[in-house]
């Protein structure tokens, strides 16, 4: 799962544990913010004078979500740069496909 | 799994896009403001977010050969991954049953164009015939209702009510079958784990892979809570 300089094999016969994992405290503290954001979106979704500013903020508070499960809880962070690359790539082609056929089908307009 | 999760992006990419695209380009409702529930749908992403975490508490404690906490957290994740398909069922059958009162008294300019559609009953059933109308079932006039006189009905919203509802059921139905795999997985994991050799402080992998399937979904449900939820309720999307 993770390249040779950051693995660390404890013992002849154990699978690769990931060196430099961030402890079950820091797991909670990415839970507990995860749910304050949620929490944030919805109070944001309900306050009326935001019209249209709504929806910057809640995909900027969405993207954050979204970079802390990856980052943290799916090691990416910590692991080797191909895994992220290959991750990323995926997402940043989904994010073209959404734009291109949103485009095609005049949904800016 | 880093590939196929890459892969995976995409597949929801195209279906989050064709959402979006047939987004408003209903002909008929019911529409996201007729049927989503903000405050259930919170509590469900809340459920899926415990769930990342109890996944990473599990495979923490694995890592640290503490197997019974392993089990307990492994277990949890898989009550709170049951739980939210559980939310999802729920809203599937709420939507597919959704019932719409209207108080015929009231300011037509309030009125969603469900809401309107139903409405155009009131006149029958203030006359006293039996009301029919399109597109509604079970409908009952009632002259003494609390708010003066009410009309009720069912509208349900299925795939193939209107694009709304192919395209939502799509995303969301897929999703909901990525969890469900998800909790298959873990739950086969949790029993393979009592034999001896399975699901060892030594052999991690399995868990591992499991773990990053699980969190992925998790991601997916974040950008549909936004996308599909917050962003479809929002009168000015």
């Amino acid at each position: 799962m993770t390249s040779k300089s950051q693995v660390k094999v404890i013992e002849p016969g154990y699978e690769p544990v990931h060196e430099g994992h961030p402890s079950p405290l820091t797991y909670f503290k990415v839970a507990m913010t995860l749910v304050v954001i949620t929490a944030i979106e919805v109070v944001v979704f309900f306050f009326e004078g935001l019209s249209y500013g709504i929806i910057p903020i809640l995909a900027i508070l969405s993207l954050a979500k979204f970079a802390l499960v990856i980052m943290f809880y799916m090691h990416l962070k910590f692991d080797h740069k191909l895994f992220s690359t290959m991750f990323v790539g995926g997402f940043v082609l989904a994010f073209l496909v959404i734009f291109a056929l949103l485009g095609l089908f005049k949904w800016f307009i | 799994m880093w590939a196929f999760l890459g892969s995976d992006c995409m597949f929801f990419g195209t279906l989050i896009a064709t959402y979006l695209v047939y987004y408003g380009k209903s002909l008929s409702g019911p529409l996201p403001i007729d049927v989503f529930s903000i405050p259930v749908t919170t509590v469900s992403t809340f459920v899926l977010l415990m769930s990342s975490m109890s996944m990473v508490l599990s495979y923490a404690a694995l890592t640290r050969g503490r197997m019974k906490a392993f089990r307990i957290w492994l277990a949890a994740t898989i009550v709170l991954g049951a739980t939210f398909l559980a939310f999802q069922v729920f809203e599937f059958y709420e939507f597919a049953n959704h019932e719409v009162v209207v108080s015929c008294d009231d300011d037509p300019t309030k009125w969603t164009d469900l809401e309107a559609s139903l409405a155009a009953g009131c006149l029958t059933g203030a006359a006293g015939d039996e009301v029919s109308v399109r597109g509604f079932r079970e409908v009952e006039y009632h002259a003494g209702g609390e708010h003066g006189p009410e009309i009720e009905g069912v509208y349900g919203l299925t795939p193939r009510t209107n694009l709304f509802g192919t395209t939502f059921f799509s995303l969301t139905g897929f999703h909901g079958a990525h969890v469900t795999l998800g909790v298959i997985w873990l739950l086969s994991l949790f029993f393979f784990s009592f034999k001896k050799g399975g699901v060892t402080p030594k052999k991690n992998l399995d868990l591992d892979l499991a773990a990053l399937y699980w969190h992925f979904v998790d991601v997916v449900w974040i950008v549909i809570f936004t996308v599909v939820y917050l962003f479809g309720v929002f009168e000015g999307f």
